[in-house]
């Protein structure tokens, strides 16, 4: 005997009104419409990136030969000529840049990950590094130009090293501390609990395992400068001879692809197309690498 | 949901991983000395005869405690050489600037007269062309670039999320300068011949699109540096979309909506602080960008109401005029505009940092 009364069965609800069709078929069609944008928005940006990569596959094979590797620049008018000594010089200024700008970043990203960890000073590196990432580099050159080109009364593969360097320290810093990061804190303990003193531990433990990966990251880094050419216009300068001297002007790849690039001549802007190739595959090749490593490193599975 | 599982132990793994770096930085090397000034907790009776064989190899070895010092302090001063980057480009720009800054004040960012001739000069024009082509670029890039991050991080297969995001990676290791060139030789032809003359046509109406139409312009920059920033802007926002919780979806997917307002109230509504974030993230990419937009936009210091008209920017306008700088007044000119464009994207990048920071970081912890 229950003393509550029994509720009368409620009518079934009904999903077919016109209303609940019309809206049901509503959104479904927005669902759709906006699948359809989205897969749009995609082929729209893969669609320059596949434009760009088969134009300059096709200009610049077809004027890519042996000379363009041994030649230096012939003088306007005359057919042939290359751009090798652009070629060493860029191989010069990355070297230099490579020198000074590695370092620094590795130190600077150990410091974030094993020294500083949730410490104001690291935060705040952490951000500078980040902003310092979105600074122009064209800001690079010119401040460069004020504190080395301007001293020194000229041009100089040094300068256009040292504006290179300075683009390389945030990105180094950056994969360097996510790559510490992702070494496992057991290996530190037994390291430091054999009594290995912290530098070490640092050195041949930490470091050492999050190798494939911190090197993969200044290949990006290296990568990313090398295409750079605002910040050499005012450093290195260019050179249409050869030149090896870090204390000379020097010629480098994509300043000699501008120059070309904005010339009238026929003949120049093959030789822009063919040294656009070259400096596209170099990068491509460094990215893939990235790629490669990041996803199957040694760090995998390291837990 | 496969996919959601996987996305969510991972980040379970680096939440662990995290707790464990940040709570368990010093504790070891604290143990290591406390064994050491204390006898073993097994033996606290029997009186130390001999040390044992461990013990005089540490105490011979001395504590390493200089070289742990003097290596953490290479380190910290390594770490602090960013700042000091930065604050040393701030100061040199700033100190060879002074003459222009000392000559004509506030005045140089409200005037539009640039004659380096008879010693004038005014940067509005450069700040109206880049905040123009900027705005152009984002315009076309927003859209796009969120489409591509809805695709890859909801709507793509498994298998062709990964080629995917590779190609739009690949698209942001272009060199600015081989940009240029595409442009200079594909766009700039493309522009005068089609686009063109298809836009004066149809959107004659709005005045945008008047004038003589070279190919160069303020337009073709906008739509060259909308391809540049569009790789950034949708990655970060993908990294953004993917670090929503899964739980989110799933509510909302179990009420019953479809997909596209899963991602609406779902994840959109959760990462819109971040994809502002990265939107701006872009439009400090876009204000510096240089080769690309020197070799596209005509290079013409006027202020013109139509998007054909050529322009400059302040960072083509360093780029051009620079190295042909006579004179110390046009130099530190100059210096100026690039001490402004210094100032402006720090300012901008601060805040996009900040702001995907805000979504990014708290991310893990929602998780766990």
């Amino acid at each position: 005997m229950s003393s509550t009364p029994m509720l009368p069965p409620r009518p079934p609800i009904d999903f077919d009104t016109p209303v609940m069709r019309f809206h049901r078929s509503r959104r479904k069609v927005t669902n759709i419409v906006v699948s359809g944008l989205a897969i749009l928005a995609t082929v729209i940006v893969i669609a320059p990136l596949v434009a760009i990569l088969v134009y300059l596959l096709y200009k610049g094979a077809s004027s890519l030969n042996f000379n363009f590797f041994t030649k230096i620049p012939a003088p306007v008018g005359e057919e042939g000529g290359g751009m090798a000594n652009s070629i060493v010089g860029s191989g010069i200024i990355l070297v230099l840049a490579s020198l000074m700008g590695i370092p620094i970043g590795i130190a600077a990203g150990v410091y974030l990950s094993e020294f500083g960890r949730g410490k104001f000073l690291a935060n705040a590196i952490r951000f500078t590094a980040d902003v310092l990432n979105g600074v122009p580099s064209i800001v690079m050159g010119i401040a460069i130009y004020s504190l080395i080109v301007m001293r020194q009364k000229h041009f100089s593969a040094f300068a256009g090293g040292v504006a290179l360097a300075i683009m390389m320290v945030p990105t180094i810093t950056r994969t360097t501390e996510e790559m510490l990061s992702t070494v496992p804190h057991a290996i530190r303990e037994a390291a430091l609990g054999l009594g290995v003193p912290k530098w070490r531990t640092v050195l041949s433990v930490s470091l050492r395992t999050a190798s494939p990966g911190i090197i993969t990251g200044c290949m990006l880094a290296f990568a990313r400068v090398a295409g750079e050419t605002a910040p050499l216009l005012f450093t290195a300068f260019g050179n249409q001879f050869w030149s090896v001297k870090l204390n000379e002007p020097i010629g480098a790849l994509p300043l000699q692809i501008y120059v070309y690039a904005i010339s009238p001549y026929d003949e120049w802007h093959r030789l822009a197309w063919a040294g656009s190739l070259v400096l596209i595959v170099m990068i491509m090749v460094s990215v893939t690498l990235v790629r490669v490593f990041a996803s199957r490193g040694a760090l995998k599975g390291g837990n | 949901m496969s996919r959601a599982e996987d996305h969510s132990t991972t980040l379970d793994r680096m939440t662990a991983d995290h707790n464990v770096n940040s709570d368990s930085s010093t504790p070891p090397a604290l143990i290591v000395s406390h064994f050491v000034q204390e006898p073993a907790p097994g033996t606290p009776q029997a009186p130390p005869p001999e040390p044992s064989e461990i013990r005089r190899f540490l105490s011979q070895r001395g504590s390493g405690a200089f070289a742990d010092n003097s290596f953490a302090g290479v380190i910290l001063l390594c770490a602090c050489s960013i700042f000091a980057i930065v604050i040393f480009i701030a100061a040199i720009l700033i100190k060879s600037s002074h003459l222009s800054i000392a000559q004509f004040g506030l005045k140089f960012f409200s005037t539009s007269d640039w004659d380096p001739v008879s010693g004038q000069f005014g940067a509005l024009p450069f700040i109206f062309g880049t905040l123009a082509t900027s705005f152009l670029a984002l315009l076309i890039a927003v859209p796009l670039a969120l489409g591509v991050a809805v695709f890859i991080s909801e709507l793509c297969p498994r298998p062709l999320r990964a080629p995917i995001s590779f190609l739009t990676e690949l698209l942001a290791a272009i060199p600015s300068v081989v940009y240029g060139l595409w442009a200079v030789f594909v766009l700039v032809p493309l522009m005068r011949d089609q686009l063109g003359p298809f836009l004066v046509k149809y959107f004659g109406w709005t005045h945008l699109f008047e004038g003589a139409n070279f190919g160069v312009g303020l337009l073709t920059a906008g739509i060259i540096l909308a391809i540049m920033i569009l790789p950034i802007i949708s990655s970060i926002t993908r990294d953004i979309m993917l670090s929503v919780p899964n739980h989110q979806r799933e509510a909302v997917l179990a009420l019953g909506a479809t997909r596209w307002e899963m991602i609406r109230t779902g994840v959109l509504r959760n990462a819109r602080i971040g994809i502002v974030g990265a939107v701006i993230l872009g439009l400090g990419r876009a204000l510096g960008e240089t080769m690309a937009v020197t070799m596209v936009i005509g290079n013409h210091a006027e202020i013109a109401h139509s998007l054909f008209a050529p322009g400059n920017t302040l960072a083509s306008v360093i780029a051009n005029e620079f190295s042909e700088a006579t004179g110390d007044l046009y130099l530190s000119s100059l210096i100026e505009i690039g001490l402004a464009l210094f100032l402006v994207t720090i300012i901008v990048n601060a805040i996009a940092r900040l702001l995907v920071w805000a979504v990014t970081r708290g991310a893990p912890a929602r998780v766990s």
